[in-house]
């Protein structure tokens, strides 16, 4: 029953200013497609002109094999739910819920008793069982975000879309509700899309990431793709916490500031960006054969320690990830080596 | 208020004299400017005793301006009401070219004096005004008759409306629209059962106040109605005349009608913004 959604060409301007500057995207059917870019990037606006919220100015979306572009929100039966929630003030949670059921037609809406039935399956689906005569504003935000998607999943939506679901949340409850999520999806096998700016969530939780930026798609892949294969300096440079130094490349070396890397890769000459990970380095064995830096700043971030290394004059500071128990300090000098290698002709 | 020195105040807390002086110069200003012509406006209407104060209702002349106003409110009210939700749904809820035009628009008659709104349609519609003779072809007549009475109140109050429900509607946005339009309801239904909803007691507020004022508005009414008794009089128009005759106690009878409306309005919108508060904000303060 999960269908796949196609973008074709699919552009949005708002005057002068573009939001989406053509792009297409095919997502399979029950694929959690995560949608994951900067602020501005298009992302939400995508979003919305797959719900029928916006109309694109030029391109199409597909449901299936159907054109989907010219109908209206309501004849698209989509789920949708928004980053602040919006869930009517004035009624109850069961009422909320039930809000998709009751402005049928007649002859497509289900029975008083039905409807009360599915409101209840839905409320013990989203773990909120007995709630239902409370008010949105006597729930905590991520029972309201969970409200929110009972309301969206009641009307049988043929795709769920997700605004930034868990941006107003704090950490904790953003984890738990992750986890859910992916159950619930699991559970009901919609073909499911949903905006995020937080790289961490679009990858733990998605099948599949599309990374946006300025309207475009950079790159879509599995957390795999994205993070060990990405395709463009943007996505290289958004996710991983990369920090981008300017090289120079000559024959198998790549001249860092003052320093020099070997590198296997061939394909690259000349003026170049390589970015880097804090994992990306490790200490060397033998002092020898790497690159001296000087710590300048230690900090302690969950199970690891980071510090904060000075390559040279010009160059940004980066970043290496270190065992919680090692002794460095600031002031001390390491010598480093670079695992991993992302190397981008610069444009 | 506790007992406390000068170290228990807030940096912004004046000293108690300060305060108390405020609190009185304020107190004064409202009992000689407010609450000594309502007192007077009550005895003068009962310093006969209650005969005579109830006699002036039993005067036909009074009773048709009575019915008159009530019509009048009955007819203007209700029109603004379509007029300030259909305007203000649409200036929160959409981007047009000529929004804030819109927005100008909507104040104009707030400033603009009442007698001029009046005199527009004196131009427009009377006897040597710009539609006048095509008034007189159709042998309908606007000024110096009720349709001029209406016209003249719906143009005095339709901010009122308008201008309660836009910041309110403004700040709550588009998205419960939204959702409602995603699943499944089409415009009017997301209409009646979200948006109307959320503005149902800034609405009542604003009916209120525009009731108020189409009750009582005396100038733009005034240069249109023509003054013709038991036909074109108001009760504000009324009260004028019958005090130019000299009848004070009728004049202070009706008078004292529209000062029990106003009080009344008062209490209601008290009642709103002690009840309903939150629901009026942010256009609850003016």
């Amino acid at each position: 029953m999960a269908i796949a959604i196609t973008a074709e060409g699919l552009a949005k301007s708002f005057g002068a200013a573009t939001a989406v500057a053509g792009l297409d995207l095919e997502v399979r059917p029950g694929e959690l497609l995560a949608l994951l870019g900067p602020s501005g990037s298009g992302k939400t606006t995508f979003l919305r002109l797959v719900a029928g919220l916006e109309t694109p100015t030029a391109g199409r979306i597909l449901f299936d094999n159907e054109d989907a572009t010219r109908l209206s929100v309501s004849e698209r039966r989509v789920g949708f739910v928004f980053q602040h929630y919006a869930l009517f003030k004035h009624m109850n949670v069961a009422d909320n819920i039930a809000y998709g059921l009751r402005v049928r037609p007649r002859p497509t809406r289900p029975a008083k008793a039905e409807i009360r039935r599915r409101v209840d399956d839905l409320l013990d689906l989203v773990q909120l069982g007995g709630l239902g005569k409370r008010y949105p504003t006597q729930l905590s935000g991520g029972q309201r975000q969970r409200v929110a998607l009972a309301r969206a999943l009641a009307v049988e939506p043929r795709v769920l879309l997700l605004d930034e679901p868990f941006g107003a949340l704090d950490a904790k409850v953003r984890r738990d509700l992750r986890r859910w999520l992916r159950e619930v999806h699991d559970r009901t096998g919609h073909t499911t899309l949903f905006v995020t700016h937080d790289q961490e969530e679009a990858l733990e939780l998605a099948d599949r990431v599309a990374v946006f930026n300025g309207g475009r798609i950079e790159q879509v892949g599995t957390a795999d793709d994205i993070l060990d294969r990405p395709a463009t300096p943007f996505v290289a440079g958004f996710v991983g916490e990369a920090v981008r130094l300017p090289v120079d490349v000559a024959g198998s070396w790549i001249r860092i500031g003052p320093h020099a890397v070997r590198t296997q890769s061939e394909n690259v000459a000349g003026p170049a960006e390589l970015f880097v990970r804090p994992r990306d380095f490790v200490v060397a064995d033998d002092p020898a054969s790497g690159i001296p830096a000087r710590v300048v700043a230690v900090r302690r971030t969950g199970p690891a320690r980071r510090a904060e290394l000075f390559l040279g004059e010009g160059l940004p500071p980066v970043e290496i990830e270190l065992a919680a128990d090692h002794p460095v300090r600031k002031g001390d000098v390491l010598t480093v080596t670079l695992r991993t290698i992302r190397l981008f002709t610069s444009r | 208020m506790r007992d406390g020195g000068a170290q228990e105040r807030g940096a912004l807390a004046e000293s108690r004299t300060v305060r108390w002086t405020l609190i009185a110069l304020a107190l004064t200003f409202l009992a000689l400017f407010l609450v000594l012509p309502l007192l007077a406006v009550f005895t003068e209407a009962l310093r006969r005793g209650f005969g005579p104060f109830l006699e002036a209702f039993a005067e036909p002349d009074t009773q048709s301006a009575i019915r008159l106003t009530l019509l009048v409110a009955a007819i203007a009210v209700p029109l603004n009401l379509v007029f300030g939700l259909s305007a203000a749904w649409a200036i929160a809820k959409f981007e047009f070219p000529g929004k804030s035009v819109l927005i100008s628009l909507i104040d104009l008659p707030f400033s603009v004096s009442p007698v001029v709104s009046g005199l527009v349609y004196v131009l427009l519609f009377g006897a040597k005004g710009l539609l006048g003779p095509l008034m007189s072809d159709w042998d309908f007549k606007i000024i110096f008759a009720v349709p001029g009475i209406v016209l003249a109140t719906i143009f005095v109050t339709f901010p009122f409306i308008a201008r309660e429900l836009i910041p309110l509607m403004q700040e709550q946005g588009t998205a419960e629209e939204e959702a409602a339009l995603t699943l499944g309801a089409s415009g009017f239904r997301a209409f009646l059962t979200v948006t109307l909803p959320n503005v149902k007691w800034a609405l009542l507020y604003g009916v209120l106040l525009c009731n108020a004022r189409a009750m009582g508005e005396f100038g733009a009414v005034s240069v249109v109605s023509g003054h013709i008794r038991g036909l074109t009089n108001t009760m504000p128009l009324h009260v004028e005349i019958l005090y130019n005759e000299y009848n004070f106690v009728a004049a202070f009878a009706v008078a004292s009608l529209l000062a029990g409306l106003a009080l009344v309005t008062l209490a209601a919108k008290s009642l709103l913004e002690w009840r309903h508060g939150d629901a009026l904000a942010p256009a609850r303060r003016h």
